[in-house]
Parts: C-alpha cells; structure tokens; sequence
C-alpha cells in the first residue's frame, strides 16, 4: 500500500503471519484515506482503547440553552437597546450590569466657572475661548493632547497645552483647597508640568531618532570606551583601598570626569594619585588592548620583539620612554590591522580573478578565450610585481598566505 | 588643596647586592645582603618617603623591618633567595597612600658555573619612577625643587645650591652619593632606550603608509569595469 511503502513498514505490519495480514488488510479498504494512513501509524492495529468518546458524551446534570436576549448597558447614555446570546442556565437569565461596561472610564477634567478664570487663570498667552476649548477638549478626547493638538485651532503645540491644561487645573485646585497642604498630595501639585523639561526632552529625542547609523555607532564607541574607563578607574581603587592607608590619608573618591578621560591617554585624570611608571604603563597598555583579541595581541608582542627589537616593558621608564612606548604599540596594531586588511584583499583579488578575469583587468576586451590569457598574463604580471614586494622589507610581509586565499583557490580549481 | 595638571615624578632604583662570604660563610649565613631604595640620581629621599616597611621571608627573626630614615636600606646575612616586598610610605604632607614594591633576593650568579668571588657581588636592581599626580600644594611647594624630584617630566631644574649646603650640614646623610656600595649602583640614561623606541616607530609608520598606499591602489583594482 501507498503509505506502508512510504513508511517503510512491512506490507503485513509488525505481525508477519499470513493469516492475519488478509483480515487486517481488509478492515482497512472499507475506510477512508486518512483512517488508513492512521492505521498505519499505530501499526497497522486499530486503537485498543478509544482516547476520546465522542459520542456518549456524560449528559449534564443542568439543562444549557442560549437566548437571543436583550441587555442594559450602564455605559451608554442614549438608551439605545441592543440584544445579544446569553447562556441561560435551568432557565434562570443572569442579571447584572453589562460586562464590559466597567471599562468605560473618563478622566476627571476640572470645570471652573467664569469667575474662577477670571481671577486665577487669566494669561496673556492665552484667550478664556482658546482655555475653554481646550478644556472641552480634555474631556471630549480624555486628555489625549496629540489628538487636540490635531484639531486644535490656531494651532499650538502639544507641550502648550499640555502646559496650560495642567497650569490652569493646578491653580485651580489650589484655589478651591481651603489649606495647601489637603491638595499637596494631587498629582497636578505635587507633579507640576515643566514645559521647558518637557520641550527640550522631545527635542533631544526627536535627534536621537533621526541621528544617522553612523552617528549611532559613534555614540556606541564613546560609551562603551566611557563604560571601560569607568571599570578600570573602579578596579584600581578597590585595588588601593586594600593596601594599608597611611594615618591621615585622604580617601575621598576622586571626581569622575568621563569625558576628559576618554580623550587623555598617558595621564588617568582620576585625580590624585601616586604610582609606579612602569606597573601604569603595563596598565595602560592592557586597557588599550583590552578588546583586541588574543591572537593579535601575541602577534603585536612577535613583531615588537623579533622584527623592532623593542622589549615589552621598557627597561628604563621614563615619561617620555613610556609615551613613546605606548604610541608604538599603537602603531604596531595599527599595522597589524593593515597587513590584515591588505591580505585580505588580496584574497578577493586572487579569487575576482579566477571566477571574473574581466572584472578585475579592466582593459580586457570581452572576447572570452582571449580574456582569459590577458587575465592570465597579466596576472603572471602582478604576482612577479607581488613577489618583488615582498623581497624588499621581507620581515613584514613573509606571513603566510591567508587559508581563506588558499582553500578559494583550491576549490575553484577542484570546480573548473 | 591640589594643585592641578601637575605630575612629580621621582626617578628610584632598587633592587638588591649580596656578596658572597667566602671563608666566614656558615651553613646559615653564607651571603651578606643589601636590599635597599634610592634616588636614581643618588638624591635624598628623605622629604618624600618617611618610611619603608621591608617585609623579609618569614624565617628571618622580626621579618618585619621598619628603616625610618634615609637612606632606606636594610643588610642582613643569609643563605636562602626569596622575594622581598617594600612598603613604602610618603611623608604626610602628600597625603597619598602607600606603594608596594617587589623584589627577588638573588644571591647566586646566573651562570652555575661562575666561582664566587667575596669581592664581586650579585647585583640585581630595577628602574622605575614614583609619579605623584595632582599631588597637594602643601607636598608640591615643598619638594618641587629638590634634585631627586622631576616636575611635569622635565629634568629637575639647577636648584641645587640650598639643598647642597643643607645636607653637608648633617649628621648622617640620607643621600646615597658616597654609598659605600656606590660602585655597585647602576646608572640610567634613557637616550639609548629613547632612540630604539623613536626608531622602530619611524619604521612601523613607513610600513603603515606603504601598506596604506597598496590597499588604495588594490580597492581601485576591485572597482568593476563596466558591464
């Protein structure tokens, strides 16, 4: 059968006798694909003992019908009659209010009379009619100010009325208060709305959103750096708080200065302190090479020890010894993450050659035979230029070609 | 109270000499040591340091040792190396916290084969510098012009008349000019060191702009021509 060949299952099922496979194989014509292909998941058997009865299901001891009732809904205010199924249980129609009527909450918007404008919120910002509307449209739009800011008219922006809604409410409030310190509680007293605070916040946001992803990145770096000196800056006092203090030291922590800090380099503007030259300069080298990884760190230290002959801790250190020490190692990685970058290259040029010999000889013509001798010559070319490179300072070059130029190499030739 | 972007520093030497005892050496005592701090220009440390704390291998009697005054150093006889740490502590007007320095005793010659010599020790001594960073006026008025102290990295200034005629005044001088060890003490100039390093930075920064110069020229090889 179909799904036995599918599955691999032997066409007799597990029991291979074949005076049951004829009764067995019967059973099954009778029903339809699916119960078939059922079958032969369980193996061919029908199921011993039946999961789910769906026919005898236990009858309740309730009698359940559902009526197409009507219902009151508490938040309505127009009466309007609207009818729904309700689930009745033994005849008995559930009462009470309407579910969802619960829901239907509004924000509180204050109301004061003439008389109350008058004496405590005029304002020369600010007509009674433009107050009044906004107020009317707290209420109507349940103080969503990007909703009235859209409608309101003349146009004013949502921190003006967000400023004057929760000005006027709060003088109002104090105003009805027969003493300041009943209301001092009320979030408009205790919260008060500081337009500036505000205004200068969805500025500051609005260029956080639009900043470019280079600007982005930018911002990442000058953290993380901040994040790191702050870090070392913590270890080194835990570290001096564990010596002995001598009687009358001052341990007042040292005044942070993020940002001095991430541009200074031989000198930790951590205020005052005294140590040893040589120890910070080892310090100093390690942060600096704290997010590089361990390979290029050991290939940093070969090439200062083999190819400069520079020892890794100056024997002497000086200031000026331990400056130029650490502009050096700078400059070594520097040059460590060229030579990468050049090797790579290298290998993207070796491999545009062998899938693309136009691509990267521009002056080829396009015939194809022909474009594959110029690539090769001229490639034949560029290596011999290649190999006279490398003779010259042969101390830098003379790293071994990168694996990936190798194996691209090897795999294209395995494909042509 | 501190006086801002300025930077003392003090160049020091120290390390250890140890002669070897010859006939008078016994099972026990069969070195004779010196550990020891000092200005590396043989300045008196005294105005800056008011004490160093030698914490000497547990099986020395009072391994703790306490030299008060300069100059700070400590003898003493023995048969065994170990590693000595020195606490040094600052006068009080520096208001600073005190520093821990590290030292291997050696009493044997590298070379195994070498004989000892009572007359030729083994002399192993460290260079390095105490930097006080925005150290307080008080401290700062005091020292800055004493030889031993470098102000901003640059060579002390030529003060050294009062700070002469004061000390050929004293009773036990805390300069180590005449040490009697003096021959042993090892002399730093950084030019050679300062050369080398200046020279290979010469030389990585020419690789870096030929490098430079090849990815420009290879980024343009990769340009597609075009189709």
């Amino acid at each position: 059968m179909d799904a036995k060949d599918i599955l691999g299952l032997p066409k007799g099922g597990p029991v291979g006798d074949k005076r049951v496979r004829a009764p067995k194989e019967t059973v099954p014509k009778k029903l339809d694909r699916v119960s078939r292909e059922v079958y032969a998941l369980t193996g061919g058997l029908p199921p011993l003992i039946a999961s789910v009865d769906t026919k005898q299901r236990q009858a309740s001891s309730q009698k359940i019908s559902w009526q197409w009732l009507p219902f009151a809904n508490s938040a309505r205010t127009d009466g309007l009659q609207l009818s729904h199924w309700v689930r009745v249980v033994d005849s008995v129609v559930p009462t009470g209010d309407y579910a969802f009527a619960k829901y239907n909450r509004s924000v509180a918007v204050l109301k004061y009379t003439d008389d109350e404008y008058n004496k405590h919120l005029a304002d020369t910002k600010w007509t009674k009619h433009e107050t009044d509307l906004l107020f009317s449209m707290c209420e109507q739009f349940d103080l969503r100010f990007v909703i009235i800011a859209d409608r309101f008219s003349p146009p004013r922006t949502v921190e003006e009325l967000k400023d004057r809604y929760y000005s006027a409410s709060k003088a109002i409030i104090l105003s009805r208060a027969t003493t300041p310190e009943e209301v001092a509680d009320h979030p408009h007293v205790k919260d008060a709305y500081n337009f500036n605070y505000e205004t200068e916040r969805k500025r500051a946001l609005g260029l956080l959103l639009s900043q470019s992803r280079q600007q982005e990145r930018e911002d990442a770096e000058v953290l993380a750096e901040a994040k790191r000196i702050t870090e070392a800056r913590l270890s080194k006092v835990d570290e001096q708080a564990e010596q002995p203090s001598a009687p009358g030291t001052d341990l007042t922590q040292p005044s942070t200065d993020i940002a001095a800090a991430a541009t200074s380099t031989t000198t930790t503007t951590r205020g005052h302190r005294v140590f040893l030259r040589g120890p910070n300069l080892g310090q100093m080298v390690q942060s600096m090479l704290s997010s590089v990884g361990a390979r290029i760190v050991k290939r940093i230290e070969q090439i200062l020890l083999d190819e400069l002959g520079v020892r890794l801790e100056p024997k002497i250190p000086t200031e000026s010894i331990c400056r130029e020490h650490l502009e050096l190692r700078r400059e070594v990685l520097n040059l460590v993450n060229l030579q990468k970058a050049v090797q790579w290259n290298e290998a993207t040029v070796s491999f545009m050659r062998e899938t693309h010999p136009e691509v990267s000889t521009p002056n080829t013509p396009k015939r194809g035979f022909r474009g594959g001798d110029r690539a090769a010559a001229v490639s034949g070319e560029r290596i011999g230029k290649r190999d006279h490179k490398r003779k010259a300072p042969a101390r830098f070059s003379d790293t071994p070609p990168s694996p990936p130029q190798q194996k691209r190499a090897r795999k294209l030739k395995s494909e042509s | 109270k501190r006086v801002k972007n300025v930077e003392l520093s003090v160049p020091i030497a120290y390390g250890t000499i140890s002669f070897w005892l010859g006939k008078k050496a016994d099972d026990l005592h069969s070195h004779k040591w010196t550990v020891y701090i000092r200005s590396a220009t043989n300045e008196d440390l005294g105005p800056i340091i008011s004490k160093v704390v030698f914490q000497l291998h547990p099986s020395f009697n009072n391994p703790t040792r306490v030299v008060e005054s300069a100059p700070f150093e400590l003898s003493e006889s023995g048969w065994g190396e170990f590693e000595i740490s020195m606490t040094v502590f600052f006068q009080k007007d520096a208001a600073e916290k005190t520093l821990e320095l590290f030292h291997h005793l050696k009493l044997y010659h590298e070379d195994d084969n070498a004989p000892q010599s009572t007359k030729k020790p083994v002399v192993v001594e460290s260079y390095d510098e105490l930097v006080f960073q925005e150290p307080t006026e008080a401290f700062y008025s005091r020292v800055k012009n004493l030889p031993a102290v470098h102000v901003n990295g640059s060579p002390g200034e030529l003060n050294v008349s009062s700070g002469a005629l004061e000390i050929s005044n004293e009773r036990k001088r805390g300069d180590t000019k005449d040490h009697q060890l003096g021959q042993w003490f090892g002399k730093y100039s950084e030019t050679d060191e300062l050369t080398s390093i200046m020279g290979a930075r010469q030389q990585v920064q020419k690789e870096i702009a030929k490098l430079k110069s090849m990815l420009d020229s290879e980024a343009m090889k990769l340009k597609p021509s075009a189709p």
